[in-house]
């Protein structure tokens, strides 16, 4: 055992002399190599998380909502549904949900106005979300001034401001009373956004979706599956879209890589000829080049996935976070909550270690099978 | 007796040992910081069904960035016929499935 190991260790410390022998060509490949696995890493770490951390947020979305269409449009909907949907055998309760967007030209960004359905707001009195405080320099006890549809000016004190960890959630929200809802957009009464409800079997939700469109042809129900789903194509299409954009640097690696690890140069070939010639096994020659494989890509790849780790969850991914989280004025402020596992680690590592590693190990077995002398003299 | 000078082995194995320490390192933090902000995405969810919120405040630019999950099925296309998408979050945003169904060039 322990003779084995000492053979091993002879044999890394010579391929460890090899490599250092071809150094700016080798320690260039790992830099490139390091690159694009924290790149591939940093990509794969960022939409895992947030793909997770939106499932969690999003569980206690409504389990249905209904919308009204017209003319192909999301339109208001009249209060007459609601009875019409909660007669529907297997729908547990509904609500009306009353919420728009004012645009606010003195920051240039969209407020989400919302009319809470359990928390008291008085007239008069609006709750804002952090990110509407941090943009307005806006606190609590300040007046904000909206514009009703009518032109009129209306000023509404803030009560309170949601709490910043909430952001990724609450960022531009607004919630208002129902009265004065009503009066900054000019809302028609008895009329709804949309209708929010939930059902008593959650496997019924297709069904009882299907009856709505039944029922009422002219509304769109939207179920939660759907709203989760939403976030698993939003980050996988921006995922996707980085890797696309970084696939002319991927690519040109790709062939770099290949070129140098399957490929031999005839300073190799001699080489290998020499180890043969006193008198190296093929098998010895081969576990070489494995070495040589795994020096270079365990070592990038370990390098790579650290500091992808600490690019995205300790400096919120500063290189690419407007690629993969988006940008608006209201931004939320967040820290991602790193949801990693080790399916993720093997994937990588089974997309960059293994190929490498294994195009090493084909040419020196095809040069380590020649005879010796015609080795050397190429 | 003299002190044998490092083999280029020794350190190239202790760098891959302190490297795969500190990918479990990355394990155990991620382990921890998932329990310390369980509380935070606890209150953000108690906040989404409290307002029966259905999006996440992300894309704040337009309705239908706003609130993807609720956009209309035509979104982005929806201020007349010809409107080409021109928000930068949209260029982002996948195109709804109907939409990639029907027409493959906006894939």
């Amino acid at each position: 055992m322990g003779k084995s190991i000492e053979r091993q260790r002879n044999i890394i410390d010579f391929t460890l002399s090899s490599l250092l022998r071809r150094k700016g060509k080798n320690i260039s490949l790992m830099i490139v190599y390091t690159v694009i696995v924290f790149v591939l890493a940093s990509v794969m770490f960022f939409t895992h998380s947030i793909k997770k951390e939106a499932h969690l947020i999003l569980k206690d979305a409504p389990e249905m909502v209904v919308q009204k269409m017209i003319a192909g449009r999301h339109e208001l909907i009249p209060e007459g549904y609601m009875e019409k949907i909660g007669g529907i055998r297997g729908v547990g309760s509904v609500h009306g949900r009353l919420w728009g967007y004012y645009y606010d030209p003195t920051v240039g960004a969209n407020y989400t106005l919302l009319v809470p359905q359990d928390r008291k707001i008085e007239s008069g009195e609006i709750i804002i979300g952090n990110g509407i405080s941090r943009s307005r320099l806006a606190y609590e006890g300040d007046i904000i001034g909206f514009r009703s549809y009518d032109g009129s000016p209306m000023n509404l004190a803030i009560k309170e401001i949601l709490s910043y960890d909430s952001e990724l959630v609450s960022s531009d929200l607004v919630l208002i009373s129902r009265d004065d809802f009503m009066t900054l957009f000019g809302m028609p009464k008895g009329h709804f956004t949309d209708l929010a409800l939930s059902v008593r079997n959650p496997r019924e939700l297709p069904t009882i979706a299907q009856k709505i469109s039944d029922l009422l042809p002219d509304t769109r129900p939207i179920i939660r599956n759907e709203i989760e789903r939403t976030y698993d194509s939003v980050f996988d299409w921006r995922g996707g879209v980085m890797v696309l954009i970084l696939s002319t640097a991927l690519l040109s690696f790709v062939i770099f890589a290949w070129e140098k690890a399957s490929g031999l140069s005839a300073d190799e070939k001699r080489e290998i000829g020499i180890l043969k010639g006193l008198g190296w096994e093929t098998s010895d020659v081969i576990m070489i080049k494995f070495w040589e494989g795994v020096v270079v890509s365990l070592s990038s790849f370990l390098v790579g996935i650290i500091l992808a780790y600490i690019h995205v969850f300790f400096t919120h991914a500063p290189l690419f976070e407007h690629t993969l989280k988006g940008w608006a004025i209201l931004y939320p402020e967040f820290r991602l909550t790193p949801f990693v596992d080790a399916y993720q680690i093997f994937t990588l590592f089974f997309l960059t270690v293994v190929p490498y590693t294994v195009a090493t190990i084909i040419p020196a077995w095809r040069a380590a099978t020649v005879d010796p002398d015609s080795a050397m003299r190429t | 007796m003299g002190i044998k000078p490092f083999r280029k082995s020794g350190i190239f194995l202790c760098f891959i040992a302190v490297s795969l320490l500190l990918v479990s390192v990355m394990f155990v933090y991620a382990f921890f910081r998932v329990r310390s902000d369980a509380g935070t995405i606890i209150r953000q969810s108690e906040i989404v069904k409290e307002l029966q919120l259905t999006d996440l405040c992300l894309f704040t630019e337009a309705r239908y960035t706003r609130n993807p999950s609720q956009a209309d099925l035509h979104a982005a296309f929806q201020d007349h016929p010809v409107s080409i998408e021109h928000f930068p979050a949209g260029s982002l945003v996948m195109p709804p499935e109907c939409l990639r169904r029907i027409n493959g060039k906006v894939n």
